[in-house]
């Protein structure tokens, strides 16, 4: 293989990790801050400035703790869970499209890890995982409150997965691509001259019910009865200590990230820039007097960066609503689940193809 | 009798669900505005700041003195008898009678007096029970302590000049 391209593949690896790895702490303190300001409260304000070293010391303080296995746990999948919990969202990362591309030289960077044609079944496979790492470590952990966890996660993740795999069928009937780069690029367009021409302004049905089926896959509060502190302790990960449960608390973040980034990316325009973006390339080309090339990157670098705020948005809003909504009775949840979002999201499609048929 | 459903009609709105959401949203927006720009928070910065408890708070005991600087205890036993916990133990040893100037006011005095800080339970009896207005309960409630030890409290460290409950 080509050395560049092995290089350019590693730098791309290193640098999705990277940030999704370095944005996690950055969302703990400010999930923590976060729900002090609304309640009135100060949060971690200690370690260092504005307390922004505070997620560093719990993990170094997880790293101190006695790495302790339940006596009658199954060991193999038992330590399998935390791992699986943090590498599904994780390997869905790699097909989030986080600009168009770069130009170096004679070389076209495309700023997407994998470029899957599938992409939408990659993230349907990928969702699908979710629930293992919650029924194995509820199971594995021989705990009768992490089984009940593990019960509670799988009914509720698995009923919410018809919802969001019809709410995305709606939306590839829409745009007619399994490939997110074509769903982005689809979203380029404009309607009527200045409206960006975002999913969720074609399909809003579809948004709404594919974000509330994200709360439900990544257990965020009000969908969060897989833990449910106040009923069952801490659920299907109740068992675990030290890194063991760092790893899952990381895994909850990382999905977090994850749900944002498909959800900008499928409904709110993916990288396209936000709304008076281009003014701002057109300034930046005209005070460095770019080339074709130097626009390009540019207009990439500006790409990610409207992407990062819009993802950033969305988990503001998904802290945001942890902090206002009490958990659901399992009964609602499951109501919630079959009797409204599942017909809802079925009309949805129907009418997506009527008026998409009748389109062409 | 079996379980009694009470229940109430809900309105199209309420049960619609998703306005309600978004005025809870608004609420907490506004008390993240609240927290975030103007720095409203009811928590006590604890170390800098202290709260202020009531003077009936019973917190940790001291031991009274007089003008002299004599302790007002006399050895008298009560709070010790009194004492629920049994954290209280005294020594008591006659006043040298040529150089005491109380008389038969303070004929005993406690030669040791040690209160277990980690069996006592505060429940001030011993402030009641004392004669001489001697054991008294403050409120200090700073009581942290690195060993057992550390939390025996000698007469030294109780006899102190406080006025009220300090
Ligand atoms: S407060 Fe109660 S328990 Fe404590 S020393 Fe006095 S009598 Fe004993
Ligand atoms: S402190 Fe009061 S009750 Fe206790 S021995 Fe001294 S005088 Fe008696």
């Amino acid at each position: 293989m080509d050395t560049f391209i092995l290089i350019e593949i590693v730098a791309k690896i290193v640098f999705v990790f990277a940030v999704c790895l370095g944005v996690v702490p950055l969302l703990v303190w400010f999930e923590r801050r976060g729900s002090a300001w609304i309640q009135g409260r100060v949060g971690p304000n200690r370690v260092g400035p504005f307390g922004l070293i505070q997620p560093v010391a719990d993990v170094a303080k997880f790293f101190f703790k006695e790495f302790w296995t339940p006596a009658n746990a199954n060991k193999w999948y038992y330590h399998l869970a935390p791992i699986f919990a943090l590498v599904a969202p994780m390997a869905a990362m790699t097909i989030i499209p986080f600009g168009s591309h770069l130009v170096i030289g004679d070389y076209i960077i495309n700023l997407q890890v994998a470029r899957v044609d599938s992409g939408v079944l990659f993230i349907l496979a990928f969702a699908g995982l979710e629930v293992y790492p919650i029924i194995i470590a509820g199971w594995s952990s021989n705990n009768k409150y992490s089984i009940l966890g593990a019960l509670r996660g799988a009914s509720q993740i698995i009923s919410y997965e018809i919802s969001m795999g019809l709410a995305l069928l709606s939306i590839l009937l829409v745009y007619g691509t399994f490939d997110l780069h074509k769903m982005v690029e689809w979203q380029n367009q404009r309607f009527f001259g200045f409206l960006p021409a975002w999913g969720v302004l074609v399909n809003p049905i579809g948004a709404l019910i594919f974000w509330v089926s994200t709360f439900a896959e990544t257990n965020r509060l009000p969908f969060d009865l897989p833990e449910g502190d106040s009923e069952i302790v801490a659920g299907y990960h109740l068992e675990y200590g030290a890194m063991k449960f760092a790893l899952f608390f990381m895994a909850e973040y990382v999905a977090m990230i994850m749900a944002s980034a498909l959800m900008c990316t499928l409904f709110f325009g993916g990288y396209n820039l936000l709304p008076g973006m281009h003014a701002l390339v057109d300034l930046i080309v005209s005070v460095h007097g770019f080339a074709e090339a130097g626009r390009q990157n540019a207009t990439a670098i500006l790409q990610f960066l409207s992407f990062f705020l819009k993802v950033s948005f969305f988990m503001v809003v998904m802290i945001w609503v942890r902090w206002t909504l009490p958990r659901f009775r399992f009964d609602q949840v499951v109501n919630l689940g079959w009797k409204i979002l599942f017909p809802l999201a079925l009309c949805n499609v129907v009418i997506v193809s009527i008026v998409m048929y009748s389109m062409n | 009798m079996g379980t009694v459903n009470v229940s109430r009609e809900y309105t199209l709105k309420e049960k619609i669900y998703v306005i309600a959401l978004f005025q809870g949203m608004i609420l907490t927006l506004k008390r993240f505005i609240d927290g975030f720009f103007f720095r409203k928070h009811y928590t006590i910065m604890y170390p800098e700041q202290k709260r202020n408890y009531s003077q009936n708070f019973r917190g940790m005991h001291f031991i009274s003195v007089d003008e002299n600087k004599t302790e007002n205890c006399t050895a008298c036993y009560l709070c010790q008898t009194v004492c629920p916990a049994e954290c209280i133990t005294i020594v008591a040893e006659e006043r040298n009678p040529a150089t005491n100037s109380y008389g038969v006011r303070k004929e005993k005095r406690p030669l040791s007096f040690d209160i277990e800080a980690l069996k006592c339970c505060f429940c001030g009896f011993c402030e009641e029970a004392c004669p001489m207005d001697a054991i008294k309960l403050s409120r200090n409630y700073e009581l942290s302590v690195t060993s057992r030890q550390e939390a025996v409290y000698d007469l030294k460290h109780l006899k102190r000049e406080v006025k009220g409950r300090g």
